[in-house]
């Protein structure tokens, strides 16, 4: 920030550069110091905005870390059972295809109990965008792995590491969805600099405004941290996604109206 | 247009959601009742109502979609038989918990596990004492004729939505597949506005609406299960459905639903002919079980046999309503074997006036 600038300065509209979205509410948030999951909400909120739907939009809860986001949301909200959002987001869709319809789901929920509810949805095509947060381990119940744990990666369930031989290989779902004809956009971001934050936004943004060419389904993932699962502090968890995180899950846009991108 | 048609019990129901002005219909193949799905998909009722009808990728994935289109206070159903019936329960306990209507039709099969695909009675517990986690109720109708699986798919979505509960049509593989005729009422048009509580977008005049089963809040959740429990108590004062027949003089009490209480009808003719003073009770709401006329009754009468194509479930609600007024017998076939009507005649005169044992 401009050292000049006075406390009388900075109230000034032209200096904002940042507010709370109105769809956002006025409760606390219950996410830890750090987490990825508020700025999520937040973009989600901005977007909803500057789209001016908060009227015709219904988004689908999760399990797990995000199941409160209707707390943090000012719009219409369902809360699912495990997994299960996909599957009421196409109900949704189909029974008010005027609106505009999400699900903001975590890595365990929707890549571990909820994949086939999200195979079929992105399978069908249906109408709605998936946020999916990809943080590596189950924060909400204390850092358990997770289908998206990478190899060798401690959890409180891989205490000495995930040893792919006996527990399995972390599961690309982004990249397998990528593949299914109903889906029309599939996108990998985060959240953990003013950079990321702005292609997320943009990402997000396209989801939604997908859904108004009736071509298939949008997957939005944003590689996340968690601090608290991951035993770090927000600075380290962030440095630790980059070095770790991103080699498995790379950021970038992995199929753009309905055409894979070349790998080179 | 009212008509008379001749018709499969599972098609009746199809049928009867379109008429009754339901929104969408989501299914999962399972024998004995894929007739729904498939009279549905052949009916294109998206060109005669508006009705949406989906093929799901599993019974857990059907049961979630009426979850989400309940949430938007559509008229959503889903069918399944047993074993599929089983995988949403899961689905069943959250639509309770938030206070959702929908239908859900059980075209029970033997069991337990994959059994067999015969019809039977078997699902009753798993129906009437919730089915899933935690303390909820089915409102559960019992039909005993093709006539009454198309009634009680408007019945049940009028229970359904006048509670804010899942309403459950518990019929067995007989019932659906047998073909009888029936009048099928005229359609009655799709809702065009939607109860406060859906969640059909956030306009600026309202707060916005919720539909979740979760609150972390140990008092708070208390006082939501008491409420419940209101709404329960309420069903049990005002909704009891039951049927009886020949039983001002009786002596002898069948206490039969469904496909059993048909068998029974003509049971209690064959023990009368023997001279002995039999009539039927049939509930046709399963819960709230008609506790009362039992109640009632149980100080004349000189025994009761529940009749259950199982092991004995409902004879636990028939021996709570007598509370020891009267002896309680109980009659099963299993596996997928319908009792006749002479078998259980004999069950009855042997069980109560000696004879031969049957046990």
């Amino acid at each position: 920030m401009n050292d000049n600038l006075s406390n009388a300065d900075i109230v000034k509209c032209e200096n904002l550069v940042y507010k709370r979205s109105p769809v956002m509410t006025d409760n606390v948030m219950h996410y830890c110091p750090g987490c990825g999951h508020g700025t999520a909400h937040q973009i989600i909120a901005e977007v909803i905005e500057e789209m001016d739907i908060q009227a015709e939009t219904i988004g689908i809860t999760p399990v797990g870390c995000a199941v409160l986001m209707y707390n943090y949301l000012d719009i219409d909200m369902q809360e699912a059972a495990h997994g299960r959002a996909p599957a009421l987001a196409t109900a949704v869709k189909r029974l008010m295809p005027e609106k505009y319809v999400f699900t903001y789901q975590g890595d365990g929920d929707l890549a571990a109990i909820g994949t086939a509810e999200t195979i079929h949805a992105c399978n069908r095509g249906e109408n709605i965008a998936i946020f999916f947060i990809n943080n590596g381990i189950y924060g909400m119940t204390g850092g358990q792995m997770a289908p998206t744990t990478l190899p060798n990666m401690r959890s409180s369930t891989s205490p000495y590491g995930r040893d792919v031989e006996m527990m399995g290989n972390p599961l690309r779902i982004t990249e397998l969805v990528a593949q299914l004809p109903g889906t029309y956009y599939v996108t990998r971001q985060a959240v953990h600099t003013p950079t990321y934050v702005r292609k997320t936004k943009k990402a997000v943004r396209r989801a939604f405004e997908n859904q108004k060419l009736k071509k298939g389904l949008s997957l939005v993932e944003i590689v996340s941290n968690c601090n608290s699962g991951w035993k770090m502090s927000p600075v380290q968890a962030n440095k630790w996604m980059v070095d770790n995180m991103f080699p498995f899950y790379p950021p970038g846009d992995i199929k753009l109206e309905g055409k894979m991108l070349s790998k080179d | 247009m009212k008509e008379l048609k001749l018709m499969k019990g599972n098609e009746a129901i199809a049928e009867a959601a379109i008429r009754a002005g339901a929104d969408g219909y989501f299914g999962y193949p399972i024998t004995p009742q894929s007739e729904v799905l498939e009279y549905l998909m052949a009916e294109k009722p998206h060109e005669r109502t508006g009705m949406i009808v989906l093929q799901a990728e599993s019974e857990i994935a059907a049961i979630n979609m009426v979850y989400g289109g309940a949430a938007c206070g559509r008229k959503v159903f889903t069918s399944s038989s047993s074993p599929g019936i089983s995988l949403k329960q899961e689905g069943l306990s959250y639509i309770a918990g938030a206070e959702l209507p929908c239908l859900v039709v059980n075209v029970v099969r033997g069991g337990p596990g994959l059994g067999t695909i015969q019809p039977a009675q078997s699902d009753y517990f798993q129906a009437t004492k919730g089915g899933g986690h935690g303390d909820y109720r089915l409102i559960v109708l019992a039909p005993a004729s093709v006539q009454e699986m198309a009634d009680f798919v408007e019945l049940g979505f009028d229970l359904a939505f006048k509670y804010r509960n899942p309403a459950m049509i518990l019929t067995d593989g007989a019932l659906g597949q047998m073909m009888e005729k029936v009048w099928l009422r005229e359609h009655k048009p799709r809702m065009t506005e939607f109860p406060a509580w859906a969640t059909t977008g956030k306009t600026p005049d309202r707060e916005r609406n919720i539909i979740t089963s979760l609150d972390l809040d140990s008092a708070r959740q208390e006082e939501f299960n008491l409420k419940l429990q209101a709404k329960y108590n309420k069903m049990g004062e005002e909704e009891v459905r039951y049927e009886m027949t020949d039983c001002d003089d009786a002596e002898f009490l069948l206490v039969a639903y469904g496909t059993s209480a048909r068998i029974c009808q003509k049971a209690v003719q064959l023990a009368r002919k023997k001279g002995i003073r039999a009539g039927l009770l049939r509930p046709i709401t399963l819960f709230p079980f008609p506790k009362k006329p039992l109640k009632e009754m149980a100080s004349r009468l000189k025994g009761i046999l529940s009749v259950e194509m199982s092991t004995g479930q409902m004879v636990e609600d028939v021996l709570l309503a007598v509370n020891g007024q009267v002896r309680v017998e109980h009659y099963g076939r299993m596996g997928g074997i319908i009792p006749s009507p002479d078998e259980i005649a004999d069950v009855l005169e042997h069980k109560f006036t000696g004879g031969k044992n049957y046990e």
